[in-house]
């Protein structure tokens, strides 16, 4: 007999909405989240009413999956202090996304951060009252972060963003039919007043001795340094689709491929938010209430939702456009830039090879404990390759953990 | 040259320096990309029998003149083995092997089991020893493969990557693309996919698993394999699992192994896998806490004798095979290259080649 009906893999958004609304329709629901508490990347501390959970969701915090368990419609799970099986009837993924990380030179000097990466070390306590701050990268990300990083004592120096004046203001412009999103605007640009916000600019290269001091910045013909102590540097969402190729769930460019009622191709498992697509909060909390209904059978209430998804799959159609990204950026690595963090690969190594696999296999590209989350990504920007198939484990894992041999396993939690 | 595995790479090497005109017909689009890509690297003298025993140690005289040349990502590392003895009738064991080696001038220690805690602090305790061996040594096979490759074209070898040859015949290779390759004769050195071009031969993939950690330098110091190991090696039909653990330059641990016949599926398998890390834990217990980040798997190219197939293909005059190396291809490669070029010049060879003739198990249906 199946513990749960319904598991949900991932505490964002989508997934908050998904084990709700599968919990009104009467599902037995499980989460589980390699975070301490809900809200994912987006709500990370924050508390809400999509961050509280309802009691009778049996929730799993610091818990990651590892790979498919013994049986069928079962997970292998790993925290902080066992691996357990757990059983579901349907799957909801709801993994979201991963910040992209574009190399060029100095980007792995201590300072030097994601945009979202910098967001949420702040969070954790990160001390950056005062500190000076360069945020560049693509995407509206770059402006919550500003905003966040400014009322929690940041000096803000600018905002840089690669995509030109023109795709900005036509993507402000198609706002205009988002009431909310315009709403958000406003106070956003309320909170950034005196930041400069640069359209058509990138960060070339960071510098300093030991950690950055001072980032190089371009501009069409102009290019200048400005002195910082942090700089958060995002280029926009990457999906997080391991766990679903794991499944054996299709994929279509990049993100898990879903039909109207958030159903992967793989019987049973459902998913929402951003790993089916960046789209934005809005767009995950809808996918996430048709998944939790569709996997209850409820397809009335979920079909309700169809509109309202689609209005905000425009918008994330837009956002797509808008932020493309832009060629010079495939130039800014160096013979000796460090595309692999894990492994210390350059950049001149990685030219010489044909595909991800013989870079892996010949450089170690990829092959460490990241695996591939963080280069692949680059290397699909910079040479247009993509990395092999997603094995188990999905991340590192105690050895002890992969044993599924009862002396070796403590019963799950849940099943005592 | 059809394949450009460790095994390929060596012939091909050993061939173009010679002076023929080589050419390398290779399926993916670099060098050692299939049971080379999946294999730990062991470079070891072995004493299953004579003649894999000559074989081992004479590539391993090869491997050490070759490891004063190989580039560092190779990872060459001369960290020596370590055969670890569970009980006293394994330590017996130990001492037979050490007469074998030491009658034949190879550099062997026993080990007490407090030598055996002090050479290796994180085996269990309570072992009751091993053997030493001191001359063994690991390397990074697919880029001593891309080496050896480089070798073969530098002396004006062709490199041919991403083309499948599909057909041997005694005038040369067909691609997947209908091209054909005229040669004056052609080696195969597919492993355990020459069958599909030699389908006479008795060569049958032998899957393993082996899992990698994150870096932890100093936590295993030598090659260390359990005694065991042979008997479950030779096991020609049961599924079976041994310890066997290497220590990378990079402070990473491979942990192994497995073998199974019978399995076409190239998927990392649960209860395989299981068995195979709770048997590294029985004799490392720390292991258990240790962070893996990948697993994977390989098919062997298994022989009824254990031994590789080099030379004439039986009932060919332009065909050769060069596979059939089960788990020591990385370990043999040099030699197998040697014993063909001498074959194919009519040199003679430091060691005998007889045992390892295709001809010598083959029905020939040709």
């Amino acid at each position: 007999m199946n513990e749960v009906d319904v598991l949900v893999i991932g505490a964002g958004p989508a997934g908050m909405a998904a084990a709700m609304r599968a919990q009104e329709s009467g599902a037995r629901v499980a989460m589980v989240d390699d975070n301490w508490s809900a809200g994912g990347q987006i709500w990370r501390g924050v508390q809400n009413s999509h961050t509280r959970t309802p009691a009778g969701i049996r929730m799993f915090w610091g818990t990651q999956v590892v790979a498919r368990g013994t049986a069928e419609r079962t997970l292998l799970l790993e925290d902080s202090e066992k691996a357990f099986e757990l059983a579901f009837d349907k799957l909801i993924l709801a993994t979201g996304a991963r910040e992209i990380y574009l190399p060029f030179p100095g980007w792995t000097l201590p300072g030097v951060m994601g945009a979202g990466g910098l967001q949420a070390l702040v969070k954790s306590g990160l001390g950056i009252q005062g500190k000076t701050v360069v945020i560049a990268g693509s995407g509206p990300l770059l402006l919550a972060v500003a905003a966040y990083l400014r009322k929690a004592g940041a000096r803000v120096k600018l905002i840089a963003e690669q995509a030109t004046t023109k795709a900005v203001s036509s993507f402000a412009f198609h706002m205009v039919r988002y009431p909310m999103k315009v709403t958000q605007a406003t106070a956003l640009k309320l909170s950034l007043h005196g930041v400069p916000y640069l359209r058509g600019c990138w960060v070339e290269a960071a510098e300093g001795e030991g950690r950055v001091q001072r980032v190089r910045l371009r501009q069409g013909r102009k290019s200048w340094t400005e002195d910082c102590d942090y700089a958060g540097i995002g280029y926009g969402l990457y999906p997080n689709t391991e766990l679903a190729a794991l499944l054996g769930c299709r994929l279509r460019t990049n993100a898990i491929e879903v039909n109207e009622w958030q159903r992967t191709s793989v019987d049973g498992v459902f998913a929402a938010g951003e790993c089916t697509g960046i789209g934005g909060v809005d767009l995950s909390l809808i996918e996430g209430e048709i998944a939790g209904y569709a996997a209850c059978g409820d397809t009335a209430r979920a079909s309700r939702l169809f509109g309202a998804r689609s209005r905000a799959k425009r918008f994330a159609g837009a956002l797509d456009r808008t932020f493309r990204l832009r060629e010079e950026l495939r130039t800014l690595p160096r013979p000796g830039t460090i595309i692999c963090r894990c492994e210390d690969v350059q950049y001149e190594k990685l030219q010489q090879m044909s595909s991800f696999r013989a870079a892996k296999l010949h450089t170690r590209c990829g092959m460490g404990p990241c695996q591939a989350r963080i280069c692949g990504v680059a290397t699909e920007f910079l040479f247009g390759w993509r990395t092999d198939s997603v094995r188990p484990p999905i991340l590192p894992v105690r050895a002890g953990s992969l044993i599924t041999r009862k002396e070796f396993q403590q019963e799950s939690s849940i099943t005592r | 040259m059809v394949g450009a595995g460790i095994v390929g790479a060596a012939c091909a090497k050993e061939l173009a320096e010679a002076g023929l005109r080589v050419a390398i017909c290779e399926q993916n689009g670099y060098a050692g990309g299939g049971a080379t890509a999946a294999g730990m690297g062991h470079l070891a003298v072995m004493d299953d029998s004579d003649a894999q025993f000559a074989l081992t140690s004479y590539s391993q005289s090869l491997w050490r003149e070759l490891a004063q040349e190989l580039p560092a990502e190779a990872e060459y590392l001369a960290c020596g083995a370590l055969w670890v003895a569970a009980d006293e009738e394994e330590l017996r064991e130990v001492e037979r092997k050490f007469r074998f080696y030491q009658n034949r001038n190879v550099p062997a220690e026993i080990l007490d089991s407090k030598q055996l805690a002090e050479a290796e602090p994180n085996l269990r305790a309570g072992l009751a020893g091993g053997l030493l061996l001191t001359a063994d040594s690991v390397c990074y096979p697919p880029c001593a493969a891309g080496y050896l490759t480089k070798r073969a074209a530098a002396t004006g070898g062709n490199i041919f990557f991403g083309k499948k040859v599909t057909e041997v015949s005694e005038s040369g290779v067909r691609l997947e693309d209908n091209t054909f390759l005229t040669a004056g004769l052609t080696v195969i050195a597919t492993g355990a996919a020459a069958v599909r071009l030699a389908p006479e031969i008795d060569v049958h993939p032998r899957k393993g698993h082996l899992a990698i950690t994150d870096r932890y330098p100093g936590f295993v110091r030598h090659q260390l394999i359990e005694l065991g190991y042979l008997k479950n090696a030779h096991s020609t039909t049961a599924d079976s699992v041994a310890f066997n653990v290497q220590p990378r330059v990079t402070g990473q641990i491979l942990i192994g192994s497995s073998r199974q016949f019978g399995v076409e599926d190239a998927v990392a398998e649960g209860p395989m896998l299981s068995n195979m890390l709770a048997r590294a834990i029985e004799y490392m217990p720390a292991i258990a806490d240790l962070s893996t980040i990948r697993v994977w798997t390989g098919f062997r190219a298994a022989t009824p004798d254990n031994l590789p197939l080099i030379g004439a293909r039986p009932g060919y005059r332009r065909i050769y095979l060069a596979t059939g190396h089960e788990g020591l291809g990385i370990s043999t490669s040099l030699a197998t290259a040697s014993l063909l070029a001498d074959e194919i010049l009519g040199r003679d060879s430091a060691i005998p080649r007889s045992p390892y003739e295709p001809s010598r198990s083959v029905a020939v249906h040709a």
